[in-house]
């Protein structure tokens, strides 16, 4: 909205004085997430700028903070670079090993969230689903729910997850839940179920029933009309909610702490122990890695819900 | 398609080709539709209660029930069941103390039973370890061998303690989590001022979200209005600065105000070389109270925006013009028109943030300090340092009734279905 040519002269300071307001409002928005991103080439242990990185002398940045990512604990660093060294990091760097759990139980907990999560925002969207209301709240509860009350009440039901059948007369010890990769697994996928409930029923809410109809009536099975017609219509949904709910598992910090074995270290648990103990710079370059990371996956899901609206017809509002 | 007149229609009522009354046909049809929609809910729904409802019932659970002491005292703790409260210990209940103490100790449980009684007697678990390793030779009378083990055996206290313990369920662990409990005669009462924590950290932790729900909306509201005014493909640029946030790592974000904020940060040394400040005179923005303010408002704000903008986009530009056309200044047209329609945003975004700072635990503990820490802070705290953790699920069930009741509002005043992300 341009400034109205009847402005009188105090609305045109007001004017430019909203901007200058949200501008000062973006700039702390964005500022620390763009401030590690220099600070973690710093060639000293600061945590800011130096002389010699404001004077832009290249002696003042380096990759060394990088390179620890690498070497701790225990590779040696100087050594000649060959297939040797690279397999022993892959295998022995702590980085590294968290990144590998990151992704393994990420991929996991999305898989189960995002079947689980889209079948039942099929079921939820429609107008026939009994007690829609309080099943969605059931549903939504664990992104409500304070994680630290989530954590305790997984610590309480892992440690002995058979206590809930003891009815059926079975051996209470029957498995534990805690320190496994299943535990973690399920744990994260029921944190992630609610993103993808919300961004799937929010592309079904455009979706145009008849389509199903017409394809039945043409002689479809349910199951060749739900992959022939409704998935690749609401297939974008359905990958940002997957997105959302890896993102929060890759996030997830009190839940591994609780219940978690070091088997499980995870990148955000080695963030936590890592700026608990004394902060290096070394976190600065995992968090430049991972603002790099946010900003891949912040422009998928832009582009997927454009597509989406594309698909559906909706206009951009 | 035909007419169906009255003599068409037999004296069933309508039927169905295969000759079923049309009632029950759409009654039936309806009934599977509606079969059909919740098996496909059902799969998750059990997922969810399994993995979700379940645990946190057990927590609840354990706030109520804690078997530390019945368990291993079995003698004692029928002996306190037979017995009515204000009944003067005769041998025969210190017969049973002293063998259970005995079998606790040879069980290696002693520890267990003291820690227990501890929670509401503090100074008492060395009491029972300490008696528990002379255990094994006590004889007859064995009054006379506890007393000599420990004077503090006679101590009226410990034995109302005893007996509230011997209780596997007790609301005692509620009754600590709010500052109270009770007397010898069993009356509630509150604790010694020194000794009163949890009300007043519960008080601290509605108060700080109130604050961050403020700061929130002050900063929230005028972004979202001018991402809602500007032309598309403006505000769209400008959402990606909203969003990044968003998305980025929590432990990312924190890391980040911990670098800017330190007193060697980049914000202490741009006051220091600005001559703003002297070297000496570094402020500690972090580590405090002040720390977990920024950090917290900084990570909910993108919560405050979101349904803000959402509300605030489809409302016409016309509606100020015509105010303005009638002759009001921009200030009233603001304030009696455009505002009362940012209503159900402002709602919706400031109980969800409030919401989520009530129950906030990794910032808190990163950047807050002494005085910076919340309730989940403590409730960590009673999980993993001081292990008690009937304590921990009392002071959960109570933070959770709170977050429940305000999900509740969220729900009749917003609804779950308008909950947005991006």
């Amino acid at each position: 909205m341009a400034l109205p040519t009847y402005a009188d002269p105090l609305e045109k300071i007001w004017y430019y004085t909203y901007r200058t307001i949200c501008a000062l409002i973006f700039i702390f928005l964005i500022a620390p997430i763009l401030i590690v991103i220099p600070l973690s080439f710093n060639a000293e242990p600061y945590f800011t700028f130096t002389q010699k990185m404001l004077s832009f002398d290249p002696e003042g940045y380096s990759l060394r903070w990088y390179d620890l990512l690498l070497t701790q604990p225990g590779v040696p660093a100087d050594v000649p670079r060959d297939a040797a060294w690279w397999a022993r990091v892959w295998n022995e760097a702590a980085w590294i090993n968290a990144a590998k759990n990151s992704v393994i139980i990420g991929f996991f907990s999305t898989i189960v969230a995002a079947a689980l999560g889209t079948l039942a925002a099929l079921g939820l969207s429609r107008p026939e689903m009994p007690y829609r209301r309080a099943i969605m709240a059931v549903l939504i509860s664990p992104m409500i729910v304070p994680i630290i009350i989530t954590a305790t009440g997984l610590f309480f039901f892992y440690s002995n997850p058979c206590a809930l059948i003891s009815w059926t007369g079975l051996d209470q010890q029957c498995g534990r839940l805690a320190g496994t990769y299943f535990g973690v697994v399920l744990a994260h996928a029921t944190l992630g179920i609610p993103f993808v409930i919300i961004t799937v029923t929010a592309t079904l809410v455009g979706f145009d029933q008849s389509l199903n109809r017409a394809a039945m009536s043409l002689g479809a099975s349910p199951t060749t009309t739900f992959f022939k017609i409704t998935m690749p219509l609401i297939l974008p949904g359905v990958i940002s909610g997957a997105l959302f709910a890896f993102v929060t598992s890759f996030d997830e910090v009190v839940v591994v702490l609780f219940v978690a074995a070091h088997d499980q270290q995870t990148i955000p648990r080695q963030m936590w122990n890592g700026i608990r103990e004394q902060i290096s710079p070394a976190i600065l370059s995992v968090a430049t890695i991972l603002v790099i990371v946010s900003v891949g996956l912040l422009a998928m899901v832009e582009l997927l819900r454009r597509r989406s609206e594309r698909l559906r017809g909706v206009t951009p509002h | 398609m035909a007419d169906i007149t009255a003599s068409e229609i037999p004296a069933g009522g309508l039927v169905t080709s295969d000759g079923r009354p049309l009632k029950t046909a759409l009654a039936d049809a309806q009934a599977r539709a509606k079969r059909r929609a919740f098996l496909l809910v059902a799969p998750l729904l059990v997922f969810v209660v399994v993995t979700f409802i379940v645990p946190i019932g057990q927590m609840m659970h354990q706030s109520i029930y804690n078997d530390g002491f019945s368990a291993n005292m079995p003698r004692i703790t029928a002996w306190f069941a037979e017995n009515p409260i204000g009944t003067e210990p005769d041998e025969t209940a210190f017969e049973a103390l002293a063998l259970d103490v005995r079998d606790s100790a040879a069980a290696k449980t002693i520890g267990v039973v003291g820690t227990r009684v501890n929670y509401e007697m503090s100074g008492t678990r060395s009491l029972f370890t300490s008696t528990g390793r002379k255990a094994k030779d006590f004889s007859e009378p064995y009054h006379e061998a506890l007393r000599a083990a420990d004077a503090k055996w006679d101590n009226p206290e410990l034995w109302a303690t005893m007996r509230q313990v011997s209780r596997a369920y007790s609301p005692n662990f509620f009754l600590a989590a709010l500052d109270l409990t009770r007397d010898t005669q069993g009356n509630i009462v509150r604790v010694p001022e020194e000794r009163q924590v949890y009300v007043n950290l519960f008080i601290k932790t509605f108060g700080l979200g109130l604050l961050i729900t403020f700061t929130c909306f002050l900063l929230g509201f005028p972004i979202a209005h001018l991402l809602a005014i500007l032309p598309l493909r403006w505000s769209n640029l400008l959402m990606i600065l909203v969003l990044l946030p968003f998305w980025t790592s929590l432990l990312v974000r924190t890391t980040s105000w911990m670098v800017l904020l330190q007193q060697q940060g980049v914000l202490n040394s741009l006051l220091v070389w600005s001559g703003i400040i002297g070297d000496d005179g570094r402020i500690q923005m972090i580590y405090n109270q002040t720390g977990t303010i920024i950090a917290m408002t900084h990570i909910l704000l993108p919560f405050m925006i979101l349904p803000l903008y959402s509300v605030m986009r489809p409302i016409p530009p016309s509606y100020v013009r015509a105010a303005r056309s009638l002759g009001a200044t921009s200030w009233t047209a603001f304030r009696r028109v455009y505002l009362p329609q940012t209503l159900p945003g402002i709602g919706a975004g400031s109980l969800l943030v409030f919401i989520l700072a009530v129950g906030y635990y990794i910032t808190p503990a990163l950047v807050g300090g002494a005085s910076g820490q919340l309730i989940s802070n403590l409730i960590a705290f009673h999980m993993q340092d001081s292990l008690n953790w009937s304590l921990a699920a009392a002071l959960a069930a109570l933070l959770l009734a709170a977050v429940l009741v305000l999900y509740w509002l969220y729900d009749r005043l917003v609804g779950i279905d308008n909950l947005k992300l991006g």
